[in-house]
């Protein structure tokens, strides 16, 4: 089974902050939430209270840019960007402040409801000009989430997991690039966050169904390699298919529609995720099922491209296992 | 740098140059000439502590906007000198108040004249609502409300880097409707952040009229000392209450003069055109004639001939 990793991004964030002396923590009164409460306990130094106050808290952050500083604003995403939308856009992304916005809490991953879920803030992103957008889908990926955004020149959004986070990948967030989690060629499946082990568990069953699968997994949004994402379309023969936890509107949906779209490609394309709905609170793997985003919502959406069905079963699923990081170290490797 | 005109000087030229531009165009930001014009020269001329001008005297035309494509990017803080450990920083918060402000580098010596034949024109750098790339600009401030959290960003920073230079905001009194205004007072209280100051222009205008007409704010002084500033009333045209009011100790805390002004001082015929004074745009040729012969003898100058 997967091995599961606890806080890893509080191990990852003392580590960089301490290499890296220019880095600030900034926290916007969710400091236990976010992971950074020892790190504010053992280096106060390095830490800045900034209170429930967002909009102050992101102009004051371009003006810590200003001044050479490299501050990672600490809330929860849906808190970065719909109420400091304006001082998000004006002093932090137009000017390319150096600030490194870690948004917890993405999509569906909170009990919180529409007010705590970010559910189309790849969206609001991708839509503003310089900002940089990364999404951690793992436990590696969160402990390499903090020098893969620090090594930006510019600001950066990044989707972060707490609290328990899986592993299944061994190697770090290589920005720009994409991951190659299985190179079948009927259909390509590409995810993002936690969809990606929904996904990694819809390919058991699906390639036991006979489907040869290529999965690809995003951790870099923006900027965008659509290069690599035309070959791997050009490798299938079925079409595609992408599962977010956001809404289909303006996500990696939208990412790989438009990729498609310039380029002419005229296969078939399901896009899956939230239509054009909120979410309300409930435990992830209920709003998973309950709005569609799960490995069974998968193999659905595989169904309908394929024009087949498959007769693949809930029990299907629950027995797919997603292994221990190891035992994909060659599918990793391809 | 200390410019050899006496600040009275300055911001007679300050109004003479708004005059003859707002004249000239059929409009324009006339009466935040009157009513800030003190204030500005005396951060330039007197208070701020500024080397010499690194951007050409006639401002360079549009560069592009800052993206990774575009690395000769660079922004209008040039006219206020170099970032230097020691030297202050200026913001302008209310962008609107651009034309005033390079009005005053033209007088100070910090810009060309000819950068105010630029302003607002297709490709200029000079732009209408000051932009980052403007001269005397270093942050976008079009929206209002987001110059003194920057600056208290930057305050915090340059004081943990042990600089000595302080950071000044020019700020406008309808900037206290906005919510960020207050967040940034408490941010500076908190983190005891004392080497921003600012000094506002409270004259009671916003873009749809008298504030109290729009939005009654209250007691500004009274609520921002309650949110952790030191505040000083004076009068905004008053050269010598600007002088004490600076000496005011607020260590721990920002310090921020109100500054009560007039939106007529020393043009009495735009009371005319009270409550409406954000923007004057003649409304016919005979008011922008009258408006000439007026203003032009208040200031004691000719009047503009901008037939020609």
């Amino acid at each position: 089974m997967v091995d599961m990793v606890n806080r890893p991004y509080e191990r990852a964030f003392e580590q960089h902050a301490l290499a890296n002396p220019d880095v600030l923590c900034i926290s916007a009164d969710l400091t236990s939430s976010c992971e950074i409460d020892k790190f504010r306990d053992n280096h106060p130094d390095q830490f800045l209270s900034m209170g429930m106050a967002e909009q102050n808290m992101m102009s004051f952050c371009g003006g810590l840019g200003l001044a050479g500083f490299r501050p990672f604003v600490h809330t929860f995403g849906v808190f970065t960007y719909r109420r400091p939308y304006d001082q998000l856009m004006a002093s932090i992304a137009y000017p390319r402040r150096k600030v490194r916005i870690m948004g917890f809490l993405p999509g569906i991953t909170t009990p919180g409801g529409m007010t705590h879920q970010a559910i189309e803030d790849i969206a609001v992103m991708r839509s503003m000009p310089n900002m940089t957008i990364l999404e951690t889908g793992d436990a590696t990926e969160v402990e390499s989430i903090c020098a893969a955004a620090d090594s930006i020149d510019g600001p950066v959004y990044c989707r972060v997991l707490r609290g328990s986070v899986p592993r299944l990948f061994d190697t770090p967030i290589k920005v720009g690039e994409m991951r190659e989690i299985s190179l079948g060629d009927d259909v390509l499946i590409v995810t993002a966050g936690i969809t990606t082990e929904e996904a990694m568990r819809a390919t058991r069953a699906l390639e036991a169904a006979g489907v040869s699968v290529r999965h690809l997994h995003l951790h870099t949004i923006k900027p965008f390699d659509a290069g690599a994402l035309l070959d791997h379309i050009g490798a299938v023969r079925g079409g595609v298919i992408t599962l977010e936890n956001h809404v289909t509107e303006g996500g990696i949906g939208s990412l790989v529609a438009e990729v498609m779209a310039d380029n002419g490609i005229g296969k078939k394309l399901r896009r899956l995720g939230l239509k054009d709905t909120y979410a309300h609170g409930g435990s992830r793997a209920y709003l998973m099922r309950y709005y569609g985003l799960d490995a069974l919502a998968l193999t659905r959406g595989v169904e309908d491209l394929l024009g087949q069905p498959l007769g693949i079963t809930e029990e299907d699923l629950a027995q797919a296992r997603v292994e221990a990081v190891h035992s994909l170290a060659k599918a990793e490797g391809l | 740098m200390r410019n050899h005109q006496t600040t009275e000087d300055i911001a007679l030229g300050i109004r003479r140059r708004v005059f003859e531009h707002a004249m000239r165009n059929n409009g324009g930001y006339l009466s935040q000439a009157c009513s800030a014009a003190e204030q500005l020269a005396w951060l330039y001329n007197e208070e701020l502590n500024l080397g010499a001008p690194t951007l050409p005297m006639i401002p360079k035309p549009f560069g592009g906007v800052p993206h990774a494509d575009n690395p000769d990017y660079h922004t209008g803080a040039g006219y206020n000198g170099p970032f230097e450990p020691d030297l202050d920083r200026l913001f302008i918060a209310p962008a609107h108040y651009a034309l005033v402000a390079y009005a005053t580098l033209v007088e100070t010596g910090r810009m060309a004249a000819e950068g105010l034949e630029m302003f607002n024109q297709d490709g200029s750098s000079v732009e209408m609502i000051g932009a980052e790339h403007s001269p005397g600009m270093e942050v976008h401030n079009g929206t209002l409300g987001i110059g003194l959290s920057t600056a208290a960003g930057l305050a915090w920073g340059r004081r943990r880097r042990g600089e000595s230079g302080r950071v000044w905001v020019f700020m406008s009194d309808g900037e206290v409707q906005e919510g960020q205004t207050w967040e940034a007072i408490q941010a500076c209280a908190h983190h005891r952040i004392d080497n921003v100051l600012a000094i506002m222009d409270v004259n009671n205008q916003q873009c749809d009229g008298a504030m109290d007409s729009v939005m009654e704010v209250g007691d500004i002084k009274t609520k921002m000392e309650a949110f952790g500033a030191v505040a000083v009333e004076i009068d905004g045209h008053d050269l010598d209450a600007m002088r004490e009011a600076v000496k005011t100790p607020h260590e721990g805390k920002p310090l921020i003069i109100l500054a009560q002004t007039n939106p007529f001082h020393t043009m009495p015929i735009l009371e005319e055109r009270f409550p409406r004074l954000h923007y004057v745009r003649f409304k016919s040729e005979e008011e922008r004639a009258r408006m000439n012969t007026s203003i032009a003898q208040s200031l004691g100058v000719d009047p503009i001939d901008y037939a020609h």
